[in-house]
């Protein structure tokens, strides 16, 4: 097993500079918020400590904010503050508020009422009793405080590439898009370090001696301001046009390495989840984004398909895969799966998925809709005769997609069904079937294609042209080597697009990935 | 020097203290005596203001305190509390320069007061960079009285100081307390619910019971004048230790024969005559000691004995 650590090295030296700019981002995002969750919790704490009857109520905000989900909450931040660093370190700041806050409150609080009355009554102002005795008695648990919220905020930080805001998270989350352990580890392993090391640091300072400690004081929030500046620093480079892509575009042969490849593209670029690119470029945070060519949100905001006039999108024809385990235990799973071959084409999923996407409707209510149009509904025949466990990845068509093979396999057949929808990305829904945790799930002939079986560019560049050979390849490879059927392909075609906002394309007279490369190079 | 004016304090629907009259002469050792709740150390708060009198007024040296910073006349009012309440993260030495910090003195005088005031005290000089939880009870207690005194106050409030320690710390506390000079110059406003303490250490005790005064009056005036049944109550347990304690042998100068002898042991005429027996029960036979004009006197045990009687006689019926 000496390769794949030595491989882990070998990306992590080659991709060096990213991996320090990312660690700098991570640190900077850290410390920023953290400062300044110390520079609103740390008074707030002592306010309560001063005025009891409030502390019931802004403690219990504060640990309702801490329960929010990480990614929800930077879900909530982007319609009020958009996409990168800002809505970042807000939420961040969030995070750390409440142990800020109730370790301040604690730590007074918890002070002798016989010290604080000898303060008072040597003669000290309520400003001396609070500087000279309460914060340096309570430093100690305010510290700790601090070191839970240091520790969280590493942790969170992770998230933060979901909204283009950098960090770590980019390597993590990146890798787990495209199958890509040493590019996981390469992130997740840094930001562990940086946990462990800032934590073993803040317990030092914890533990020293109050003397010196004092003087340390005054250096506390210049070394954080400090760390926090990083952030500032790797943000020198621009173009007149920005894009967002998503991370598991930004490793890819058919996404942000083909461009630069086969275009020469060149433009400033930000990484950021898919869920709210398409909303960033709306709202003209974002110029080019990397969308799905069926993608509801197509509609709904508005965007055009910039043609990929070189052809480096491979076609992403969807189709079911299946364990040949699972087929033979379950035999008439395969002739209910392909009752939906063909009956999808682009133009009717991007209508799906506008539904599900902008509409707001269920995935379960657009599902039945389409089966009951298409007379291919039936009621649930309650079956016991076992059951069987559909995945989905964490995007709107995969639920639908997942929803209907739900209702056609309960009314056509006696199989009973769980579904395991939502799983985060390629690489966990296809490690899930491998590992008999499912037993199929929707993919498409493209990713099948780049990131699971990532052959050499000769065989890509030979199969790739046309949909149906790319079918053929990735059927027999993963028949020989995943024991994995390929069922008949539902219709359309996902494939990654370059997208503008139709105005903006029309202003600038940018149709193509070629003509936007030119527009990019004059301007 | 200072004197209480009706004053009342109520916590909630709760009177604390109910119309307090009192007056502290300069260089007096007032005790605030009583049981728990009875008001005592809501009084003694009120001199320095850390509790604000709804009613009436308090004067330091006739002036009304409520007119004055509360922190520039803390400063300049020694204060003990039971439990010492020194700060923790303070080394002894800065502990003890707390208030000359806050006078901004400077550093060398600073240091002087306290090697001064260390020594007095019968502290060890290298306790000064010791932090408090590393010294014994009365040691604390001693850096707390250390504290208080460091800037001279002419006022010292003590609030059960020797509460908290333990019979024999106390009792040797006590006594350093008595025979320590710094203190025979100041104006003492003390609380505590030790009557024995209360007599030993006092000039005028001040009985207290729920928010009122009792009686107000030397040691001998409560003992043998208690103005109702509560104050006879209240030392009635222990009165025979707080008349041998109370009672010196100048006091008993009149009832004494004139005899001299020449192998006694000289003693002070301020000894109580509970120290006195202290020395019959350890062997001495003969005690001598002289009055104010030097004419010496020699006793013992049952020339004490009989004179005792008599005073008390006197002190009771006279």
């Amino acid at each position: 097993m000496d390769e794949p650590q030595q491989n882990l090295w070998q990306f992590m030296s080659e991709q060096s500079d990213k991996l320090l700019n990312q660690t700098f981002q991570h640190l900077g995002l850290t410390f920023i918020s953290l400062f300044l969750a110390v520079a609103i919790g740390l008074p707030l704490g002592i306010l309560i400590a001063r005025k009891r009857k409030l502390s019931g109520s802004v403690l219990a905000v504060a640990g309702i904010l801490q329960t929010i989900p990480s990614i929800a909450l930077l879900g909530f931040m982007i319609p009020l503050l958009g996409i990168g660093a800002k809505p970042a370190i807000v939420a961040l700041l969030i995070y750390a508020l409440l142990p800020i806050i109730r370790n301040t409150y604690t730590g007074i609080v918890g002070i002798s009422s016989e010290v604080k009355e000898a303060a008072k009554a040597m003669g000290m102002s309520e400003m001396q009793i609070l500087l000279k005795v309460e914060l340096p008695i309570a430093m100690p648990v305010i510290l700790a405080g601090i070191r839970t919220a240091t520790v969280i905020n590493v942790g969170v930080a992770t998230l933060a590439s979901y909204i283009a805001a950098g960090g770590l998270g980019e390597f993590i989350f990146g890798g787990i898009s495209l199958n890509n352990t040493n590019m996981i580890l390469a992130g997740a392993i840094p930001a562990a370090l940086l946990a462990i090391i800032l934590d073993a640091l803040l317990a030092v300072i914890q533990k020293m001696d109050f003397k010196k400690f004092r003087k340390f004081l005054y250096a506390f929030p210049i070394v954080f301001l400090i760390l926090g500046a990083f952030y500032l620093l790797p943000k020198a480079y621009g173009s007149s046009l920005t894009a967002g892509f998503t991370p598991e575009f930004m490793g890819r042969q058919d996404g942000d390495l083909g461009l630069k490849k086969e275009y020469g593209l060149k433009i400033h670029t930000i990484v950021i989840s898919d869920a709210v690119m398409y909303k960033a470029a709306y709202e003209k945070k974002l110029d080019v984004i990397s969308g799905y060519s069926t993608d509801g949100r197509l509609k709904a905001f508005d965007l055009t398909i910039l043609k990929d006039d070189k052809g480096i999108f491979p076609p992403y024809y969807a189709a079911p895969i299946v364990r040949e385990s699972s087929l033979k235990k379950f035999p008439d799973l395969e002739s209910v799966l392909n009752l939906l071959s063909g009956k999808i084409t682009d133009s009717i999923m991007t209508d799906l998925n506008y539904r599900t996407d902008y509409l707001k409707q269920t995935p379960e209510r657009v599902a039945k809709d389409f089966l009951i149009k298409n007379d291919l509904y039936k009621s649930p025949r309650g079956g016991k005769n076992g059951v069987i466990r559909i995945g989905s990845k964490i995007f709107g068509e995969q639920y639908i997609l997942a929803e209907m093979y739900r209702m056609l396999i309960q009314g056509n057949t006696d199989y009973d069904v769980a579904t395991k929808t939502g799983l985060g990305g390629t690489k966990i829904c296809f490690d899930a079937l491998t590992n008999d945790q499912i037993d199929f799930y929707p993919e498409y002939t493209g990713t099948g294609l780049l990131v699971l079986l990532k052959p050499d560019p000769k065989i890509f560049k030979s199969i790739t042209h046309d949909k149906d050979s790319t079918y053929q390849y990735v059927s027999k490879q993963f028949s020989e080597q995943f024991k994995i059927k390929w069922l008949k392909p539902i219709g359309f075609n996902n494939s990654y697009a370059l997208m503008m906002r139709r105005k903006q394309s029309k202003d600038l007279a940018v149709i193509s990935i070629t003509t936007l490369q030119q527009y990019l190079d004059k301007n | 020097m200072i004197r209480l004016d009706q004053v009342s304090k109520s916590f909630k629907d709760t009177a604390a203290v109910k119309s307090v009259f009192f007056e502290v002469n300069e260089g007096e050792n007032l005790i605030l005596l009583g049981t728990s709740g009875c008001g005592k150390t809501t009084t003694l708060k009120m001199i320095n203001r850390l509790i604000e009198p709804d009613e009436g007024k308090v004067t330091i040296n006739g002036k009304n305190v409520a007119n004055e910073n509360p922190e520039i006349l803390r400063r300049g009012i020694g204060y003990v509390m039971q439990n010492n309440g020194l700060f923790p993260h303070y080394t002894i030495g800065e502990n003890i320069a707390t208030v000359p910090q806050l006078l901004k003195w400077d550093k060398n005088k600073t240091q002087e007061r306290t090697t001064e005031l260390l020594s007095k005290l019968h502290l060890p000089a290298d306790c000064i960079s010791l932090f408090p939880h590393e010294l014994s009870g009365g040691q604390q207690q001693r850096v707390g009285l250390a504290r208080a005194l460091v800037a001279d106050p002419s006022v010292l409030l003590m609030d059960e100081p020797f509460g908290a320690l333990d019979n024999v710390t106390r009792a040797s506390i006590r006594k350093e307390f008595k025979a320590l000079e710094e203190l025979k110059r100041k104006t003492i406003v003390m609380v505590t619910h030790d009557v024995q303490e209360a007599f030993e250490l006092a000039d005028r005790i001040c009985l207290m019971d729920k928010g009122e005064i009792i009686q107000i009056g030397t040691p001998q005036e409560l003992l043998y004048h208690p103005i109702n049944d509560f104050v006879n109550n209240f030392m009635e347990s222990e009165r025979i230790t707080l008349e041998f304690k109370i009672t010196t042998l100048k006091d008993l100068w009149n009832k004494l024969p004139d005899e001299q002898s020449s192998n006694a042991k000289t003693v002070d005429q301020q000894l109580s005559i509970w120290d006195t027996l202290n020395y019959f029960r350890s062997g001495v036979d003969k005690i001598s000691f002289a009055d104010d004009s030097g004419r010496q006197k020699s006793i013992d045990i049952n020339t004490l004995n009989s004179a005792f009687i008599s005073y008390q006689n006197l002190q009771q019926h006279g």
